[in-house]
């Protein structure tokens, strides 16, 4: 059974002033896939708060974005983050930014390429309008400019 | 990618997969790669399955067939680990980035 977070968050930060969740009732945004998976450009990215060398970490309300080098490898990266358990994610990245697996896709086939860098940033972002207006369209310009044809976004 | 169905369900965007899994490992186990990589690809052949916008994959992997009391604590009260001092914070910071300068 899928776990109900909205009401165990709410649980968990009751001495906050409530999250208004993002609900969308009007039909998501739609873009085709114009071609077959493996002879797309996939972007990678994660709200799990990896950070690349000496990256600075993040902080609360953060809406600012790290790139990391698709080949970063495991002693290249780091995890700050103060929403979820991070044990796992620092022991083994791909628990939540899977760059060794897509890498791994990309050679045999699997998608087109992987696109470089992959980027990073830290969710729990309290304010969504910050997300939709100052992240988001960030993200987007730097998917056109990286030619990404499809774009995987992991949460953690 | 999503293991949180309910809040996905809410933002409704055009493409999901879900994997019912603890938060923190929205794709596997660690050090688990022929697991990780079964995940990633079905999420990568999601985008060619999903026809109508909206859609959720569910996956069925499941996290550990003898034991599901993870569904009753996961971020649940106790579940996030004290934050630590900004002191501490700092200074773990601080080494971390002069590690990584002094390797340069």
């Amino acid at each position: 059974m899928a776990v109900a977070y909205i009401p165990r968050t709410r649980e968990l930060y009751k001495a906050y002033t409530p999250y208004r969740w993002v609900v969308n009732t009007d039909a998501p945004p739609w873009t085709p896939l114009e071609k077959p998976i493996a002879r797309c450009r996939v972007a990678l990215m994660s709200s799990g708060g990896i950070l690349y060398r000496d990256q600075p970490r993040f902080h609360r309300e953060d809406a600012t974005y790290h790139m990391i080098p698709k080949n970063a490898t495991q002693a290249d990266l780091s995890v700050w983050h103060f929403g979820y358990r991070t044990e796992d994610a620092a022991s083994d990245h791909n628990c939540v930014f899977p760059l060794a697996r897509m890498r791994e896709l990309e050679a045999e086939g699997v998608i087109g390429g992987l696109a470089d860098p992959a980027y990073s940033f830290m969710g729990g972002i309290y304010s969504s309008r910050k997300v939709r207006d100052e992240l988001a369209p960030r993200i987007v310009d730097e998917l056109r400019r990286a030619h990404a044809d499809a774009f995987y976004l992991v949460p953690a | 990618m999503t293991s949180a169905l309910d809040i996905t369900r809410a933002v409704n965007p055009p493409r999901a997969v879900f994997l019912n899994f603890p938060l923190g490992h929205q794709t596997g186990r660690p050090h688990q790669p022929e697991l990780q990589r079964q995940i990633v690809r079905a999420a990568m052949r999601a985008f060619e399955t999903i026809e109508s916008p909206g859609t959720i994959v569910e996956l069925p992997y499941v996290w550990d067939a003898n034991d599901r009391r993870w569904e009753e604590t996961d971020y649940t009260e106790g579940f996030l680990p004290e934050r630590p001092a900004k002191e501490d914070a700092d200074t773990a910071e601080a080494a971390r980035r002069t590690r990584f300068a002094d390797a340069k």
